[in-house]
């Protein structure tokens, strides 16, 4: 295995002694081992690439070597795979130290665990005399110093909660661990029968995999969500006097003179200084058309800008702008949230003072009834091995990391710890409409000639407005035409020349056409009528219909479009309703006793994501957004979202069948501990047994349907 | 029982052996990257950069 594949070995090495940091990119569209060779054998041949590595499953891009990075994504989008430059600097520290030591650490514990269970074997055959006290010996050389190390996590864990004076899972685990380990080295230094040096073994060893588990849930969820804000680049463009420079946004001043590119979100709330500008709210408010400003209007930061380049005089500091203060206030909902307690903490407030107690009782009436305290701390430190939450440990961790990554393959984020045993308590669904179930689209007559599509095309293809961009997907296969002058009207269309012919896209009113609408008109030929049908997102009908809970849109968009919608997924609506209104609704809805998952992307919504018991946006949802919700969702369709559901309600399920598994197998065997009557050889398999049975159990969650 | 003095340090050197292998895998990235390792080896040999 080790010399088998020379390129796997080499290349992590090579990688970190090339030339320079890495470029990371973020590439969503590989899939298999044919993306991996044909990204990585097609960028091999770019001038300057020292190494290239694809990375499957964070799917990511990483190249290292004196190489432009235009030049790489010019060239991975030519194979046909979306790339996005990722922030460097925000990605730093996606080393993961800590997991890998929590991997170490298991090993470790695994290592020790079987060569002291090879020796434990020829004790439960048989061995007595000396060869018993040898191979107790030899086991605690082996066991002593492995969880002197290996368990260090919970004994760290267990003095947190201790000096809190609280008690936590990790209060028994350590206590039998210690106790364990302990009881036996005197046992065998005095020569006993019996030693549990195993048993401390394989409870590390078993709980170390729960952590780990565990740890990789949540490390994944971070170090995608860290992919997701080092996307969205945080620069401004300020002018001082006659020249212009970029700065970090955060760095922008009250009163500086700031430059807004074509396309490009408003950095900062603040004045508009040019004399007319077109810009796109939706993400802000919900609503659908774009809005024309005059000079002097309130700009206010997230907003689009839809036209020619302007001008503003910031009105605060770039730290302080209303989406700043919007994100701010998602954090303390989310402390709010973050008291839920998981089931497995409920658990534990059970748990953890049944154990103790449990131990205690054992060692006080064997002590009180036979006088014989070695024999009592015997029978005492059996209870507490045999009732130690091996099972336990893990019964939560494995089904939720089966569930997040099963999740995270559809293409859905989990962010929240909690998450997933909240959105299976949720009974309403409230949905956002603009940017979350609708998307813009333009109806193209079929009779339109192929020139004019094309001229179509290359007007739609110098506007940001939202109906542009719809144009120029629904003509993704059409070549753009030729044409010249081409110039934007802020707030009524585009216009250009094709040969000495005008020809002109936008308001019919402007193009002089018989309807208000968008219109495309072609020299002196009569306009032709475009239809602006709101689409839904892909997958979206299906999904609703599914979903076996009552839903309802809110929007803060006008009654028409509002209704429309409505009326063809047929569920009721709320129309040109504010934050606040939605915040009232949600309040209204949680008194009635409901618990409502919220599924948005505006700054509208963010109040409401934080707010709702569950919450999902889309990823082309604003950061604040984003990071109010519990789950993002990384792709276009939300076809799977009743799965989503489906998959959160399997994940409390199988973790309560996890804990009945476990309390099952304690009912058996604390009555047999605190008769006195366990074995080291009776622990070892019934705690591999449970151990194995739960992590199986987890792996049903493959199947969920 | 003389055959113990053999095989208990053989059992220990065998299992240190594994242990140490494993954290050779562990500090070289190699488990980075599962599913991507699990692809790759469908790739061919020219295929590989």
């Amino acid at each position: 295995m080790m010399s088998g594949c020379p390129a796997c070995a080499a290349a992590p090495l090579a990688q970190e002694t090339a030339q320079g940091p890495a470029l990371q990119f973020s590439v969503p569209g590989v899939t298999c081992a044919a993306c991996i060779g044909k990204i990585e054998r097609g960028l091999s041949h770019l001038n300057g690439v020292a190494t290239v590595r694809v990375n499957l499953s964070m799917k990511r891009l990483s190249v290292a070597g004196q190489v432009d990075p235009e030049a790489i994504q010019t060239a991975v989008a030519a194979m046909g795979y979306e790339i996005y430059p990722l922030d460097v600097a925000r990605l730093e520290a996606t080393r993961d130290a800590q997991g890998r030591a929590l991997l170490l650490r298991m090993a470790v514990a695994g290592f020790a665990m079987m060569n002291v269970m090879l020796l434990s074997v020829a004790i439960w055959s048989g061995a007595d005399g000396a060869t018993r006290d040898m191979f107790h010996m030899i086991s605690a050389m082996i066991a002593l110093p492995t969880v002197a190390y290996a368990a260090q996590p919970f004994f760290t864990s267990a003095m947190t909660a201790l000096r809190a004076g609280r008690l936590n899972m990790d209060v028994p685990i350590s206590l039998a661990i210690l106790l364990a380990s302990g009881m036996s080295l005197f046992e065998s230094l005095s020569g006993g029968e019996h030693a549990y040096f195993d048993a401390a073994l394989s409870l590390t060893f078993f709980l170390l995999i729960g952590r780990y588990l565990d740890h990789r849930t949540r490390t994944t969820a971070r170090s995608a969500a860290r992919e997701l804000a080092a996307l969205e680049v945080q620069t401004a463009t300020r002018i001082n006097g006659a020249h212009s420079e970029t700065v970090p946004a955060a760095d922008l001043r009250m009163g500086d003179i700031v430059l807004v590119p074509t396309g490009a979100r408003v950095p900062v709330d603040g004045v508009l200084l040019s004399t007319a500008a077109l810009m796109d709210r939706s993400i802000l408010t919900g609503e659908s058309a774009a809005i024309s400003l005059d000079a002097g209007a309130t700009l206010q930061a997230g907003e689009v800008n839809l036209t020619a380049p302007l001008r503003l005089r910031s009105l605060c500091d770039g730290t302080d702008t209303s989406l700043r203060r919007m994100a701010a206030l998602v954090e303390t909902a989310e402390n709010a949230r973050n008291s839920y307690t998981a089931l497995a903490d409920r658990a534990a407030q059970i748990y953890a003072p049944a154990v103790h107690g449990l131990a205690l009782v054992a060692f006080a009436g064997w002590w009180f009834a036979t006088g014989d305290l070695r024999f009592a701390i015997n029978v005492a430190t059996a209870v507490l091995i045999i009732t130690c939450p091996c099972a336990l440990g893990l019964a939560v961790p494995a089904v939720s990391t089966a569930a997040v990554s099963r999740l995270f393959s559809l293409g859905y984020l989990v962010r929240h710890a909690t998450a997933l045993e909240r959105l299976a308590e949720v009974s309403h669904v409230m949905c956002d409409k603009t940017g979350t179930l609708t998307r813009p689209f333009v109806n193209l007559p079929d009779d339109l000639s192929a020139t004019d599509r094309q001229i179509a095309k290359a007007l739609a293809q110098s506007s940001n407005h939202p109906l542009s961009r719809a144009i120029v997907t629904a003509l993704a296969d059409t070549p753009a035409a030729e044409l010249t002058e081409v110039r934007e009207v802020p707030g009524n269309g585009v216009m250009g020349y094709y040969g000495d012919v005008i020809v002109r896209l936008g308001r019919g009113s402007w193009i002089g056409a018989a309807t208000p609408g968008l219109c495309l008109s072609i020299g002196d030929a009569p306009p032709c009528p475009l239809e602006v049908p709101e689409v839904v997102r892909p997958g979206v009908e299906s999904a609703i219909a599914a979903l076996d809970l009552p839903c309802e849109i809110v929007t803060g968009d006008a009654a028409l479009p509002a209704e429309r919608l409505a009326a063809c997924l047929s569920v009721p609506f709320i129309s040109g309703a504010s934050p606040q209104d939605k915040l009232d609704r949600l309040q209204e809805l949680s008194d009635a006793g409901e618990r409502v998952l919220m599924i948005g992307d505006g700054l509208n919504d963010t109040a409401v994501l934080a707010a709702a018991h569950a919450s999902i946006a889309p990823s082309t949802a604003l950061e604040a957004s984003r990071n109010a919700a519990d789950v993002v969702v990384l792709k276009d369709s939300f076809e799977d979202l009743p799965l989503v559901l489906h998959i959160a309600r399997a994940t409390r399920r199988l973790s309560q069948q996890n804990f009945a598994i476990a309390a099952l197998y304690n009912a058996i065997a604390i009555p047999i501990a605190l008769a006195g009557i366990a074995t080291p050889l009776m622990a070892a398999l019934a705690m591999s047994v449970s151990s194995l049975t739960v992590l199986l159990n987890a792996q049903r969650m493959r199947w969920v349907k | 029982m003389n055959v113990l003095v053999v095989l208990i340090p053989i059992s220990l050197i065998l299992g240190s052996a594994g242990l140490i292998a494993f954290i050779w895998t562990v500090r070289s990235q190699q488990y980075d990257d599962d599913s991507g390792n699990a692809a790759r080896i469908l790739l061919d040999e020219e295929d590989r950069v």
